[in-house]
């Protein structure tokens, strides 16, 4: 069970910020979020949404365990 | 230091906080950043944070700042959560033997946290709510530091 996070417009639209998602990669845990929510999938996949692992950004693929924390972050703005 | 605050808090009390005990530093440059009222459009600006990753990653920029700028020491204190007009949002300060380079990590910082640093940002107002993205001033902002550092 991974541990899905979603940061700014990623949680409005989903409905949900965080929730544990039975998952053994990164692709397979957003083929899944997209199935059960096709605005959602749509949204992680748009421009500049990056992905943290327990708190290190990741491209690409990985493998997730059952404690993995896994952040959707779309375009970041402090200050 | 890099700090995280939910609390408003005093940049002026910070400051001399900062400067304290301080003997061979010289020059010490500031930037404190307020939320803006735009008019009465917005009534509380949101910002969300990502706690530990959020400070981790100003933390890796800080250290870029020292390297870069010679900096004897560097504060970053950044609000989150609600936020009224008026109230600060984040405080920048830089130390340095001489001013120059103060005044450039202070400006260099933040270019950085506007366009790169994780948070996320929602303007309320009496028109609803809006999640707020980086401008592309704000990317040629920091996309200048790029150009100098190449010359």
């Amino acid at each position: 069970m991974a541990r899905v996070l979603l940061f700014g417009r990623l949680s409005d639209v989903a409905g949900w910020r965080e929730r544990q998602v039975e998952s053994p990669s990164l692709s397979a845990l957003r083929a899944r979020l997209a199935a059960d929510d096709p605005a959602l999938g749509e949204a992680l996949g748009g421009r500049g949404v990056q992905v943290a692992l327990d708190q290190v950004i990741v491209r690409g693929e990985a493998f997730l365990n059952a404690t993995t924390e896994v952040a959707f972050l779309p375009p970041m703005s402090g200050g | 230091m890099i700090r995280l605050t939910y609390e408003p808090f005093d940049p002026g009390a910070v400051l001399n906080e900062f400067c304290g005990g301080r003997l061979e530093i010289g020059a010490i440059a500031t930037f404190t950043g307020l939320a803006r009222a735009e008019a009465g459009a917005t009534t509380v600006l949101e910002l969300e944070a990502y706690p530990g990753f959020t400070e981790a990653q100003i933390g890796k920029f800080a250290d870029k700042a020292r390297a870069r700028f010679g900096l004897d020491d560097v504060l970053i204190l950044h609000r989150a959560g609600r936020i009224a007009p008026g109230e600060p949002v984040v405080f920048v300060a830089t130390a340095a033997r001489h001013r120059r380079a103060a005044f450039e990590a202070c400006d260099f910082l933040m270019d950085y946290l506007k366009s790169q640093a994780p948070f996320w940002k929602k303007e309320h107002g009496p028109d609803g709510a809006r999640w707020v993205e980086p401008h592309d001033r704000d990317h040629a902002d920091l996309a200048r530091w790029d150009k100098e550092t190449s010359k």
